[in-house]
C-alpha cells in the first residue's frame, strides 16, 4: 500500500526554494537611488565555493517583505563575495535600503543562463551599456579583463544620461588609461562641466569603434528598451551577426527556476532559457522586449 | 497491463477497504456541479460524474500553501502534514492534466512542494461520457495510458479495472476476493462497443493542428484587441485549467513582527499584476495581451515544445468564462470559422 513515507527519496532533494543566509559586509550608494551590496556566506569555504557566470541572477530575499531576482554584478574571477547594484523602486528594495552592514539577507541562486564564456572567447567583443545595464555588465566587463589574454579586442561602451547617473564612474574613468580596453564613456548631458569624456547618446560611440572583424564580433548589451532600438540598428548596420547580438533581459519573476509562469514568453522562460537572449531569439519571439 | 472485473456493488467495499490507507475524495453532485470531496459516506460518490468545477490540480498544488516558516534566523522548509490521499473519480483529461504539470514540476528544478504531494496521492481514473463542452478527442486526451494507478471503465453493472502501478497492484491485493481476473472476453467486447459509441458522443468540432501557424499569423491581427475588450481578467479560466500552473509567493508577518510565513497561491496570467514589474512598468498592460499570453502558451507555444497542446479538453473555460472567452470561440475566430469577437 501507500509506504509510510512514499517520498524516503525526496530527502535527497534540496529545496530549490530555500533561501541562503548571507551577510552584508559592505554597502554604498553608487547615484542618488542605487546602492552597491557586498554579500558573504556566513561560512569562509562556502564563500570562496560560489560559483557563476557573468548574466546570472540571484533571488534575494528581505524576511517579511518579499524576494526578487538581481543580476549579479561581481565577477566570479574575484572569488569570495558576491556584489549587487539596487535601484529603490519598490518595497523590498526599499526595505534593502534601510538593512545595515552585518544584516543579513537571504539568497538562492545563481540562476539563468548566463553569457556563452566558452563562445565568446577568442572574439571581439563590444560590450555595450545604458544606464542600470551596467548592473550584470560589469560582471562580464571584470571577467574578460581577469582573463584578458582568452579575448580579442574589446570595447566597453557606455551612455547614462548625466555623470551622477553613471554608475561606479570612478572606476570606469579609471579603465580610459589602460591599454588592453577601449572604454567610452558618453553622458547625454554634462550639468557638472567636469565630465572629461564623451558626450551624445551612446550610439555615436560607435563611430570611434574600428578594426572590429563583425562576423568574429559578439555584442553584449544592456540598457532601457529605448537604447535597444537605437542601437540594434547601428549594430545591423555594423553588419554583426543577429545571433551575436547578446541581450540580458529583465521580467518579473517569483521563482526564478521556471515554475511561477510569470516570466514566460511563448515556450521560454526568461529565468531558464534566459536572461540573455539573443537578437535572432527576440526577432522571433515578439513579446520579449517592448 | 493488468484487466480485472469489478462489480458495480462492490466499488463501495473496495474504496472503504483502501481508505485504511489514505483519505478517500471523490467527485460529488453539489446542485448542478461536480467537486471533489473527502468521502465520509461511499454513498455520496457519482459514478457518472460530470467534470468537476476544480480540476485536481488543487491537490498537488493547493491553491494556497506555506513554503517555508521564518524568524530572524532564517528560512525553515514547511513540508509536513500532507496527508496520503487516494483520489477516485478522475476522467482521463484530468490524468492527462496533471501529467503535463509533471513535466514542468519535475523538470530542471525539482519542485518538492508538488512532487511529496503527488506521491502521497493514488490515482483512481475513471471513464466518462463527454458531454456538449467536451472535446479531448481533438487535443488526443480522450483515452490514457499512464499516469494512473487503477483505471474504472464504467460498463452498466461491472467495472473493467486496468492496473497501471504497483502501487495500483497493491491496493487490489488488499481486496483480491472482491475482483474477477478470469472474466469471459465477451466483456472486452462490451468495453469496445462502449469506447465506440462513446467516441462518437463528441460534439464540437474543434481543429487545434494548425493553430501554431495560425497564431503566428494572427499575432497582430485585431481580434485580440476585440477579445481583449470583453474579457474581464477575473481569472476564472486559469483557476478551472487543468494546466494553469503560474503561482505568486508572498511573506506574510505576525504580528510581534519576528516571524511569518512565505505563502504561495495560485496566480493568473490574466490579472493585471501579472506582468508589473517594480518600478511600474507593465510587459502586459492591457488585456489583450494577457489573453495573448494564455492562448499562445497553451496553443502555440506548448504544441511547438512537446507536440501537443496544453488544453486537454476537458471544457471547463466553455463552462466557466462568464463572457464566452475559450479555447473553442478563441480558435474558431483565429481560424476565420465563425465571428464570435466581431
Amino acid at each position: 500500500m501507500i509506504d509510510e513515507d512514499p517520498c524516503a527519496d525526496l530527502q535527497k532533494i534540496s529545496n530549490p526554494f530555500q533561501p541562503e543566509m548571507m551577510r552584508i559586509i559592505r554597502k554604498f550608494d553608487l547615484i542618488d537611488d542605487v546602492r552597491f551590496f557586498q554579500i558573504r556566506p556566513l561560512n569562509a569555504s562556502r564563500a570562496l565555493a560560489l560559483s557563476y557566470k557573468p548574466g546570472q541572477f540571484m533571488m534575494i530575499s528581505n524576511l517579511g517583505v518579499g524576494e526578487a531576482p538581481f543580476s549579479i554584478s561581481s565577477s566570479p574571477s574575484r572569488p569570495g563575495l558576491l556584489e549587487f547594484c539596487i535601484r529603490k523602486v519598490g518595497h523590498l528594495t526599499s526595505s534593502l535600503f534601510r538593512l545595515k552592514e552585518n544584516d543579513f539577507i537571504g539568497v538562492r541562486g545563481p540562476y539563468g543562463n548566463g553569457f556563452p564564456l566558452d563562445r565568446l572567447k577568442k572574439h571581439d567583443l563590444i560590450i555595450t551599456v545604458g544606464g542600470l545595464g551596467a548592473a550584470p555588465l560589469r560582471s562580464l566587463l571584470l571577467y574578460v579583463l581577469d582573463n584578458r589574454d582568452e579575448f580579442g579586442e574589446i570595447y566597453f561602451l557606455y551612455g547614462a544620461k548625466t555623470p551622477h547617473e553613471m554608475l561606479f564612474r570612478k572606476e570606469f574613468l579609471d579603465l580610459i588609461d589602460r591599454e588592453d580596453v577601449h572604454c567610452l564613456l558618453t553622458v547625454d548631458k554634462d550639468d557638472t562641466g567636469k565630465w572629461p569624456a564623451n558626450i551624445g547618446f551612446v550610439t555615436k560611440l560607435f563611430e570611434q569603434v574600428k578594426g572590429i572583424d563583425p562576423k568574429n564580433t559578439f555584442v553584449p548589451i544592456c540598457g532601457p528598451p529605448i537604447m535597444y532600438k537605437s542601437v540594434l540598428k547601428k549594430l545591423l548596420e555594423l553588419k554583426i551577426p543577429k545571433h551575436q547580438i547578446l541581450m540580458n533581459l529583465e521580467r518579473r519573476m517569483e521563482c526564478g527556476i521556471g515554475k511561477c509562469g510569470h516570466c514566460v514568453v511563448k515556450h521560454l522562460y526568461t529565468c531558464i532559457d534566459g536572461p540573455v537572449f539573443t537578437y535572432w531569439d527576440v526577432i522571433n519571439m515578439k513579446e520579449l522586449i517592448y | 497491463m493488468r484487466i480485472l472485473e469489478l462489480e458495480k456493488k462492490n466499488l463501495k467495499n473496495f474504496l472503504k477497504k483502501i481508505s485504511s490507507n489514505g483519505e478517500v475524495w471523490a467527485p460529488v453532485k453539489k446542485e448542478n456541479m461536480y467537486i471533489y470531496q473527502k468521502i465520509e459516506n461511499f454513498n455520496d460518490i457519482d459514478i457518472e460524474p460530470c467534470r468537476t468545477i476544480i480540476p485536481p490540480k488543487k491537490f498537488m498544488v493547493p491553491p494556497k500553501f506555506t513554503m517555508f516558516k521564518y524568524n530572524k534566523e532564517g528560512y525553515e522548509e514547511d513540508l509536513k502534514d500532507i496527508p496520503n490521499r487516494i483520489l477516485f473519480g478522475l476522467h482521463s483529461c484530468d490524468i492527462h492534466g496533471l501529467l503535463i504539470l509533471d513535466k514542468l514540476f519535475y523538470d530542471n528544478y525539482q519542485d518538492p512542494y508538488y512532487i511529496k504531494r503527488r506521491k502521497k496521492t493514488a490515482i483512481l481514473g475513471l471513464s466518462c461520457v463527454p458531454d456538449e463542452y467536451c472535446f479531448c478527442n481533438e487535443t488526443r486526451t480522450d483515452i490514457v495510458g499512464e499516469g494512473f494507478d487503477l483505471f474504472f471503465t464504467y460498463l452498466g453493472d461491472y467495472f473493467l479495472v486496468w492496473v497501471g502501478s504497483s502501487l495500483g497492484d497493491d491496493m487490489v491485493r488488499t481486496a483480491e476476493e472482491l475482483f474477477n481476473e478470469n472474466f469471459p472476453v465477451e466483456r472486452i467486447k462490451e468495453f469496445v462497443r462502449w469506447k465506440k459509441w462513446r467516441d462518437e458522443q463528441f460534439s464540437l468540432d474543434i481543429d487545434l493542428t494548425a493553430m501554431p501557424d495560425i497564431f503566428e499569423l494572427r499575432l497582430n491581427s485585431n481580434i485580440w484587441d476585440n477579445i481583449g475588450e470583453r474579457c474581464l481578467a477575473c481569472g476564472s479560466c486559469t483557476m478551472v485549467c487543468p494546466t494553469c500552473n503560474c503561482y505568486r509567493v508572498l511573506d506574510k508577518v505576525e504580528l510581534d513582527k519576528l516571524k511569518g510565513t512565505r505563502d504561495r497561491e495560485w496566480d493568473a496570467c490574466t490579472l493585471y499584476e501579472y506582468s508589473l514589474v517594480a518600478g511600474g512598468h507593465n510587459f502586459r498592460a492591457s488585456r489583450a495581451d494577457r489573453l495573448k499570453l494564455w492562448y499562445t502558451h497553451k496553443l502555440q507555444a506548448f504544441i511547438g515544445a512537446f507536440g501537443d497542446p496544453s488544453c486537454v479538453g476537458c471544457g471547463r473555460c466553455l463552462v466557466t468564462c462568464p463572457v464566452d472567452i475559450n479555447i473553442y470561440t478563441v480558435s474558431k475566430t483565429l481560424s476565420g470559422e465563425g465571428g464570435f469577437f466581431e
